[in-house]
């Protein structure tokens, strides 16, 4: 059986407007995901990773090319319409985990489950930081939360809706090597859990080599693809 | 979820976390300014629409220097109207060895006609209306009578040749004039005790009143019946006439506060534009979040609009809380000032200033808002993706119409908006080319300071535009406060500086011709020079050149009311030493031809009269005709008799005149007074020094109120400030810390913004002390006609004052950027 890909970019550039002129940041990438797999996008400083993550994800929109995620067609829908895609398939953990500082733990786990219109948001944002193992703290605001807590905030804001894919900019890399670890640990946890595909940005080699499949880019270009000996 | 319920759940966060602080303030004050005014306009506006429809205690009053004739009071009577009468003079009150000044009111039993009297049995006792008068042998007096003459109720008052007895503090009568009465308080005394006080004698200073009460229509018929006898001198007022003028005078008093008001709100507006561009700056990165989220603009624009609109809501709870406690302050101090009650305030203010507060919200946060709905999410992974700044005419369009229908309101006509509208850009404008000239001079200045001056000064070159701004607003409200304090000081003491040490500091005035040798006398004794009494007798007039003065046209407004006034003749030999003949010639000391007049300059201008011209008088029922001799300068600050019209000798004699004198009397030597008008009762003290004192502790007490509307000015100066600091918080932080991180003390990071603090202090200071000075010479020099002195003092309170409130208020506000721990800053970003 073949299985649809939950994210398909073809052929995308990004060029942008600098003092110096046209600058291309993508040139010419096309890739497909499948539901449950496991993706790192690894390459130099300015290669383009957060660039194309934020091009996958509908953050912004690629100059050339199409990219369907989840069955839309995100280069042909609204800034609204995108943020509904994200709101229903999308999650996110960012470098700087960026929570909202005047929501606390439990309430910044409940957002996506409230903007996405979900039933019973409290409850399963709760079961959420249980499974994070901050149900204990489920009171304390960003600024009373260590770095590794806040990250696992995060985590339990991006898998509370069990999007389809869960976009990730370098997750470890504000945290000293032993809580990345214990948070990668469950990242690639409650991936398998969930079933979610996982897209991750990363310099992190050895992070890398715990996904399925890594993609390299260099300049722009996507020069290398991959895939773990199964 | 909606957006309602997260704005509401984020909202006590954001609050506690001070970030809003300063939009909170900026609301709050210009909220407080706009009520705290319109609390007191409307507390006075109602007090004179109240009194204006009492002020005449009748529905029509006829005024007339003489006694009421029968034959008016019958006609009123034939259209069934209700009447009563008034007689209303100054004399001196006694009580053992007190006197005091008062006016005296006797009534008949019908008083008032409209209106109420309101007395209490005890001084600040509580009071009750009654709707009688004082029984014979009783009166009622104003408690500054009470209190000047240390009696109380139940004890005597001497009143001319009787003895009555207070019978109970008047608190109230509707005819009393609405401000200053504590000048002269009044004694309420029954018209048929007035007879046996022998204080009624020919050429006495008594306005006879008829009051007229009745269906309008009758009152209307009565009055087109007595036009046609009524004599020249016979004043008549009726409803519209009196709350005319009262409401015009409420009016000025209202569009003035307004002004003051406006201000502070426009350096509110500056305040909540600032702290408004910060809100959304720092709500970027939380909309960007959650648009990653799945939030759409819709979403994020009604969140954060509907916090704006929470903050908008308390600040306008506290800043009427505020207005209404500083309102009931300034009513409190000028309790004297006011006649003895003014009405509760109403809740309108509070509606309009809160209704005023969200235009300049809306008005100046739009923008800000509509720049937030477009963050794209892209700024969660690239920090420096920012929304497609507003544009320029969006936002310069949008403040300008709340301005400019916030304005409008408290104008309240078109043409005046865009006269003050144009004269606001341009002198904005100035200011603001002031405000950047001194950034440039203080920049310029850096090169050979030390590193924590050369930072602090660089500090504001490279924040050119909003240092501008600071220093405008902090030195308009420091120019108006030191307009306040100094000059108001300097004008007062300019204008004693004029008055000779041997000024007169009273006036004797009533006095009878037989009684000049008898007062003499008692001065003689108490050795006191004995003063020249001038003579007096009161006169109208009725033609200028052969027209009648009702008729003929003048040069300007001024001129018809000195024609038709009531005037007051003398004559005399020679010309006065306070007095300068600037054209035509003061006839020769035995001069006996046809009178002559000479003319004060100023009267002969505004009457449109020139030498040679005819004007012709009614002395006591008879015309006199009198030629324009010459025209005079009169020195009025000289404190001694002087007269618009100056006759020659022998033009006026058979008429009744009265005597009027000044002369100095020293502190000791008061007991001639005493003894003076215990002889002569009918004779008027009127203690200048009193009325001096009375005059400045009014001015006080008036311009403190001012000042306290004027203290928000100042406080929105400083929420402008904190707002700045405020925008560049971020950047300070980051700043201190790399500067320390690289090994600069603490404490010099410290001066260095103490240093810029202090310079825009210094540049406000100086700002605020030109333009008050600017403004004082034109007041002193173009509206009092007084020589301008430079005041040190002025400067000195005007820079320190500036330097200290902008350092104190900067370090508060940036303090937390320069102690934040280096590590934890730079970690951050």
């Amino acid at each position: 059986m073949i299985r649809e890909p939950v994210l398909t970019a073809e052929n995308i550039s990004k060029q942008v407007i600098s003092p110096e002129g046209g600058l291309t940041i993508l040139s010419n990438v096309s890739l497909s995901v499948d539901p449950g797999e496991s993706v790192a996008i690894v390459g130099a400083s300015g290669a383009g990773k957060s660039t194309l993550l934020a091009l996958l994800a509908g953050l912004d929109l690629p100059s050339e090319g199409t990219i369907f995620l989840n069955g839309a067609n995100l280069t042909e829908l609204s800034e609204d319409g995108r943020a509904q895609v994200r709101a229903d398939s999308v999650g996110f953990v960012f470098q700087s985990f960026h929570l909202v500082p005047s929501l606390n733990a439990l309430e910044n786990v409940m957002l996506p489950l409230e903007l996405a219109g979900r039933k019973t948001p409290r409850q399963a944002a709760s079961e959420v930081l249980r499974r994070v193992g901050l149900s204990d703290r489920w009171s304390h605001y960003p600024a009373q939360l260590s770095g590794g807590e806040k990250q696992r905030v995060a985590i339990g804001r991006a898998f509370a809706t069990e999007p389809a894919v869960l976009f990730a900019d370098e997750p470890t890399g504000n945290l000293d090597s032993r809580t990345g670890e214990t948070i990668m640990d469950l990242m690639f946890e409650m991936n398998r859990n969930s079933s979610t595909t996982l897209l991750l940005v990363t310099h992190d080699k050895s992070l890398a080599a715990r996904c399925d499949r890594v993609i390299g880019l260099d300049a722009g270009r996507l020069v290398s693809d991959t895939r773990a000996a199964a | 979820m909606n957006s309602f319920s997260y704005a509401l759940r984020t909202f006590g966060r954001e609050l506690r976390s001070g970030e809003v602080i300063v939009l909170l303030a900026a609301v709050a004050l210009a909220v407080a300014a706009l009520t705290a005014v319109g609390f007191l306009t409307d507390r006075i506006s109602r007090a004179v629409a109240r009194q204006a429809n009492e002020v005449l205690a009748a529905d029509l009053r006829l005024r007339s220097p003489a006694p009421v004739p029968e034959d008016w009071r019958a006609a009123a009577n034939r259209y069934g109207l209700q009447t009563a009468e008034t007689q209303t003079f100054p004399s001196v009150l006694f009580a053992g060895d007190e006197s005091v000044l008062a006016t005296i009111k006797a009534v008949s039993s019908t008083y008032p006609l409209r209106g109420r009297v309101r007395i209490s049995e005890n001084l600040f006792g509580e009071q009750r209306e009654v709707d009688v008068v004082p029984e014979r042998g009783k009166v009622w007096a104003d408690g500054a009578i009470l209190a000047r003459l240390g009696i109380d109720i139940g004890d005597k008052v001497s009143v001319g040749e009787s003895e009555l007895t207070v019978d109970a503090v008047l608190t109230y009568r509707p005819d009393q004039s609405i401000g200053f009465a504590s000048l002269a308080p009044s004694l309420l005394v029954n018209i048929d005790d007035i007879p046996a006080t022998n204080l009624i004698n020919e050429g006495s200073r008594v306005a006879y009143a008829l009051l007229v009460a009745g269906d309008p229509s009758d009152v209307d018929a009565f009055y087109e019946d007595v036009e046609e006898i009524l004599p020249e001198e016979v004043r008549v007022r009726n409803q519209e006439d009196s709350s005319e003028r009262a409401t015009n005078a409420a009016d000025r008093a209202q569009r003035f506060l307004s002004l003051t008001a406006v201000i502070s709100l426009l350096l509110s507006a500056v305040a909540i534009a600032m702290s408004a561009r910060r809100f959304a700056h720092r709500r970027m990165d939380t909309v960007a979040l959650m648009k990653s989220l799945g939030a759409t603009q819709g979403f994020v624009v009604s969140a954060a609009s509907l916090q704006l609109v929470l903050l908008g809501i308390l600040g306008v709870a506290l800043g009427s809380a505020i207005g209404f406690g500083v309102e009931r302050g300034i009513t409190t101090m000028l309790a004297d000032l006011f006649a003895s009650d003014l009405p509760d305030p109403g809740m309108a203010p509070v509606i309009l200033a809160s209704g005023s507060a969200l235009v300049l919200l809306i008005g100046f946060a739009l923008p800000s808002l509509i720049q937030l709905r477009n963050t794209p999410p892209l700024r969660v992974l690239r920090h420096d993706a920012m929304p497609p700044a507003p544009s320029r005419v969006l936002v310069v369009g949008i403040a300008f119409a709340a301005v400019a229908l916030l304005l409008y309101r408290a104008i309240n006509d078109a043409l005046m908006l865009l006269i003050v509208l144009g004269g606001m850009a341009v002198v904005s404008l100035l200011l603001y080319g002031t405000g950047r000239l001194l950034v440039a001079a203080l920049g310029r200045s850096r090169s050979g300071v030390g590193i924590a001056w050369r930072y602090g000064l660089a500090n504001i070159a490279r924040r050119g535009r909003d240092s501008a701004v600071q220093i405008v607003a902090f030195g308009l409200g420091l120019t108006v406060l030191l307009l306040l304090t100094f000059v108001r000081t300097d004008l007062l003491a300019g204008w004693q500086k004029t008055l000779d040490e041997d000024a007169p500091n009273h006036f004797l005035i009533n006095i009878q011709r037989e009684e000049r040798d008898s007062i003499a006398e008692i001065f003689r004794d108490g050795g006191i020079e004995v003063p020249e009494f001038v003579p007096m007798v009161r006169a109208r007039m009725s033609m200028i050149n052969g027209v009648s003065v009702k008729e003929r046209e003048y040069p300007v407004e001024d001129g018809e009311w000195m024609a038709n006034r009531e005037q007051n003749l003398t004559w005399a030999a020679r010309l006065s030493d306070t007095n300068e003949i600037v054209d035509g010639e003061w006839w020769p000391e035995d001069y006996s031809g046809p009178p002559l007049v000479s003319l004060e300059e100023e009267a002969a201008m505004e009457l449109g009269v020139e030498l040679g011209d005819r004007l012709e008088f009614l002395v006591a029922g008879q015309q006199i005709e009198l030629t324009v001799a010459s025209t005079r300068k009169v020195n009025w600050d000289s404190f001694k008799p002087n007269f618009f019209m100056v006759l020659s000798p022998g033009a006026l004699d058979g008429y009744p005149a009265t005597f009027v004198a000044s002369l100095k009397i020293a502190d000791e030597k008061s007991d001639a007074l005493l003894q003076l008008v215990r002889a002569h009762p009918t004779v008027s003290v009127i203690d200048i020094d009193v009325i001096l004192q009375q005059v400045t502790s009014i001015i006080d007490k008036a311009s403190l109120a001012v000042q306290a509307v004027f203290v928000f000015t100042l406080a929105a100066g400083i929420a402008v400030l904190f707002a700045a600091v405020q925008s560049t918080i971020d950047e300070r932080r980051y700043e201190s810390a790399m500067l320390r991180a690289l090994g600069v003390k603490r404490r010099t990071v410290l001066s260095g913004v103490i240093t810029e603090f202090a310079a825009l202090g210094f540049a406000a200071g100086l700002l605020a002390c030109i333009g008050a000075s600017v403004l004082a010479f034109v007041v002193a020099v173009q509206l009092f006609d007084l020589e301008y002195e430079f005041n040190p003092m002025l400067w000195a309170a005007g820079l320190a004052g500036g330097v200290l409130l902008v350092c104190t208020s900067g370090y508060i506000a940036a303090r937390g950027a320069i102690n934040a721990p280096p590590v934890e800053v730079l970690r951050a970003t």
